[in-house]
Parts: C-alpha cells; sequence; structure tokens
C-alpha cells in the first residue's frame, strides 16, 4: 500500500478545504471497499479524508411521506429504521441482502453507491484493464466475464456495478444530494449519477473533485407494494448474478404504476423503462412480463459467458411481479 | 504519514506510534500481541478478524487503526470475566463449534454482535416480517443468514449454530 495522509474531517467545508488541490486524494466513509481497493494497490491516494464524523448520520422521515437518508448512514442503522422497514421494504430488503453483517455496521449509504466494480480484472493490478488504467485493455471481454454486464458496456468496459441498495433506490426514484466544494447543493437523479463506461471508463460517475454525496432522498414511494429478490451463486454473502427492485400498485385489476431496476446486468442500476411502459394499463401474465422485459434489453450486448442473464432478468421480473400482485 | 493513535482496547487505552496503513487487526497482532483476533482472507471475505466495534460487529482487517481512535474496541481476549468464559465460549465448547479453532474468535465476537441486533428488533434477508420491531426470533435459518460473514472451512457450521441457539434462549 501506498503511504498516505490522513485527516479527520470535523466539518463539511474543513473537508472541501483538505481536498481542494489534491488530485491524489479520497474520501473515506466505512472504508471497506476503499481500504481493501488499497491493499490491493488498485487505489493508490496520497491524502484520505475521514468524512465519517460529519453530520449527514441520520434519517429523517418528511411529513409528505419522503425521506431524507444522510450519506454517512450506515447499513445497520438504516435497517433498523421503521419508517424506511413499513414503508420502503424494497430498500431493507436490498440492503440486507448486500454484503454480510460486519460489512454493514461500518458501509455508508454514500460509500455504497460509490463503491467499485468487483470485476476480478479491475481489482488485479497484473492485467489490463481500462478502467483501473486508461488505455490498457479490458481483459474481461475474452476472459471471464459471467458476473459481468450486458447492457450499457462499450468496448472499452464491460463493468458491472455491485450494489444492491442502489437498484432499490433506483426504483424509488432517489435524488443523490451533493454537496459541491463552495458549498451550494447539487441535486443528482440516482440514474444519472453512474455514467456509462463509453470510451472513458475510468470516468465512473459525474461527480467533480471535492464534490461529497450528503444524502439520499427518497420521494414518497409509487406504491406500497414492493420487493427486492437476488439471484447469487450461494444463499448469503455473495454479489448478485441478476437482481431486481420492483414498486408495484394494482388498480382494477391492471398495472396502474410499476417501477422496475435491475442489478447485476449492466455499469449502474438498470431502471427497465421500455418494460413499465409497456406494462402499464394491461393485466400480463408471465409471458407477457418476460415479453416487456425483453424489450428493455433491445440494445443488450451480451458476451458468450453471460448471455444466460437476459433469460434469467425476464424470468425474475416475471416472478417478482406474480408475487407482488 | 505516521502518529500517535489512542485504542481503546478491551479497556483499556494504548497508545501506539502507527503508520496510517496500519490495519487495526494488524494493530491488535503486531503492535499489542493481541494475536486472539485472526487473519485469514484480510480482505473482509472470511470474517475471521472480527471484532466489537462500540459493541458492533466489525472486520478488522478492513478498518484503518487510525480511523478508530478512540472508538471501543472488544477482542475474543475481553470476553471472559476474570477465569469464567462468556456464555458463547462455553457453548461453543459444549456444543463442538469448531475444529482447528482459527475461525473460533471471529464467530464468537460475530455472535455477540449478532445477539445484539436481534434483540434491537434488526430484521435479516430471510426475515418475512420486515415491519416488526420487537426482538427476532433465532431459528436456525436466521442465524445461518446472520452469520453469514463469517466462514469454517472445517464446516462446523452444525455446532455453531447449535451453540447460538442455545445462547439465544432457542
Amino acid at each position: 500500500m501506498r503511504a498516505f495522509r490522513y485527516a479527520r474531517a470535523t466539518d463539511p467545508g474543513e473537508a472541501a478545504a483538505l481536498v481542494a488541490g489534491v488530485p491524489d486524494a479520497v474520501y473515506l466513509g466505512g472504508g471497506t471497499n476503499l481500504v481493501d481497493l488499497m491493499k490491493l494497490g488498485v487505489l493508490r491516494p496520497g491524502l484520505v479524508v475521514d468524512v465519517s464524523g460529519l453530520p449527514y448520520d441520520t434519517v429523517a422521515h418528511r411529513p409528505d411521506g419522503g425521506v431524507l437518508i444522510g450519506g454517512a448512514v450506515r447499513g445497520r442503522r438504516l435497517g433498523l429504521d421503521e419508517g424506511i422497514r413499513s414503508r420502503f421494504p424494497a430498500l431493507t430488503r436490498a440492503l440486507l441482502s448486500g454484503a454480510s453483517a460486519q460489512i454493514r455496521t461500518q458501509a455508508t449509504v454514500a460509500g455504497n453507491l460509490l463503491q467499485r466494480t468487483r470485476c476480478p480484472y479491475f481489482q488485479d493490478t497484473g492485467t489490463p484493464c481500462n478502467r483501473r488504467s486508461p488505455g490498457s485493455g479490458c481483459a474481461a471481454i475474452p476472459g471471464v466475464h459471467r458476473d459481468l454486464a450486458v447492457i450499457g458496456t462499450s468496448d472499452a468496459c464491460v463493468a458491472s456495478h455491485p450494489s444492491d441498495l442502489a437498484v432499490a433506490l433506483a426504483a424509488y426514484d432517489a435524488v443523490v444530494e451533493v454537496r459541491r466544494p463552495d458549498g451550494e447543493q447539487r441535486l443528482v437523479p440516482i440514474h444519472e449519477l453512474h455514467r456509462l463506461p463509453g470510451d472513458t471508463p475510468w470516468i465512473e460517475t459525474v461527480l467533480e473533485p471535492g464534490d461529497l454525496i450528503t444524502g439520499v432522498h427518497l420521494p414518497p414511494p409509487a406504491a406500497p407494494s414492493a420487493t427486492y429478490r437476488k439471484v447469487r451463486d450461494r444463499w448469503s454473502y455473495a454479489f448478485a448474478v441478476v437482481s431486481v427492485a420492483a414498486v408495484l400498485r394494482v388498480e382494477a385489476g391492471r398495472v396502474g404504476d410499476v417501477r422496475i431496476a435491475l442489478g447485476g446486468v449492466a455499469p449502474r442500476p438498470w431502471r427497465l423503462w421500455a418494460t413499465e411502459r409497456a406494462l402499464v394499463g394491461t393485466d400480463p401474465g408471465d409471458d407477457d412480463v418476460r415479453a416487456a422485459t425483453r424489450l428493455a434489453f433491445a440494445d443488450a450486448r451480451p458476451l458468450p459467458g453471460n448471455a444466460f442473464k437476459l433469460d434469467l432478468a425476464a424470468d425474475l421480473v416475471a416472478a417478482v411481479l406474480r408475487e407482488l400482485r | 504519514m505516521s502518529g500517535d493513535v489512542v485504542l481503546r482496547v478491551n479497556g483499556e487505552d494504548r497508545v501506539l506510534h502507527l503508520d496510517n496503513r496500519v490495519t487495526l487487526l494488524d494493530a491488535l497482532r503486531e503492535h499489542l500481541r493481541l494475536t486472539g483476533t485472526k487473519k485469514g482472507c484480510d480482505h473482509g471475505q472470511c470474517g475471521a478478524c472480527t471484532v466489537l466495534l462500540d459493541g458492533e460487529r466489525a472486520n478488522s482487517c478492513l478498518l484503518l487503526a487510525v480511523a478508530v481512535a478512540g472508538r471501543a474496541v472488544t477482542t475474543v481476549e475481553g470476553l471472559a470475566d476474570g477465569a469464567e468464559p462468556h456464555p458463547l465460549q462455553r457453548a461453543f465448547i459444549a456444543h463442538d463449534g469448531f475444529q482447528c479453532g482459527y475461525c473460533t474468535p471471529g464467530q464468537i465476537c460475530s455472535a455477540i454482535g449478532m445477539l445484539a441486533e436481534a434483540a434491537a428488533g434488526l430484521p435479516s434477508a430471510v426475515s418475512a416480517d420486515l415491519a416488526g420491531t420487537a426482538a427476532v426470533d433465532l431459528d436456525d435459518e436466521e442465524i445461518r443468514e446472520r452469520m453469514s460473514g463469517n466462514l469454517c472451512r472445517c464446516g462446523a457450521y452444525a455446532g455453531i449454530v447449535a451453540a447460538i441457539r442455545e445462547v439465544a434462549g432457542g
């Protein structure tokens, strides 16, 4: 691990001042991904600014039914929140299906959103990876890519985003609150936080130097009926092969409102907009839901090792909507 | 790049001069010679390094020592009450909750944190009812899910679950 300076920020302005003009500075939240990547030599910061003590560690329920979850809120705290559990069940299910309990006591909401891909080549400095080392190539496309993305990818990178929580946040239309270094607030819809790789996969988000995620705003839920289901290679403590978060309101036997997001298939939580449009107003059977799911994958770029995810996603969305109806 | 760090370990303040790169796990083992906490994968995947941080279980391999200064760290060495083992330590012996023993300190610290989570009403991924706020009834499925961050390569899981279930009162 490269030697680094460490500083603990006591207020947001101090955090921004500490990282200003320091290109190799990083913010430290729970550290469960950052510290690991530093050990692996994937990340080599010269300055680590600890922001875990900043006052963004509360879950505030608003009179309109919306919620502001602080960026420094840790998973254990979020899992205990009664209002989230009763009114945003897909979020709680996603949270509790991610990582292990030991990691959830430390990992923060902001850090969850900014965690890095678990592509094995990104984490191995002995292999090419355009995301880690611009221009070095992608070892995953001709290599082991079973767990990687099938849509939103490019010839430069096929990494998938590993978060469970972010998938539920996408289904709930969350908005990420960002503090700019000058103190101004910037609001970023969850769907726009992560950039698609294109030919610059090393630019992973729309955040700029010094930007700090201070919270995530949830608007009032579109429907109380919601869940999260995760398919993985072992029953617990594994990343998703494919996961789905769905929020559904049925009106007079037909789909009144539906929001569906997938994990494990794309470089960011992947909303199925085309599927939702196709389903609203219908009384769909499983095959209709499968067909509607395939609409959202019209631009998919599956690889030989992960093309099965398209069928799996269609089956999973059908199963979850059947459960919610 | 280094500095004095006050670590509060098992109720005692210990002042160490540490490089910023030192993890809590290495501070415990290499600097304080508290070798009960084990290094398995060193990447947060096996749980052998689990300690209690302010009463909550955490992977000490993923924590920078400098970042936990002033917080209460409890290791397996701090669990017994004098010569009296912690109830979970007794239960692991009674139920053959280990074979080689390497994962055991992490298993026991993790189980203590887990019991506190369940008592506080924290649901898990296998809980049918998310909205309930009462203490969770820990059946075998709940225990297995909640302990999935601790691997045992000897495969002593049956004994581990039985030991935890006994202490949980199930």
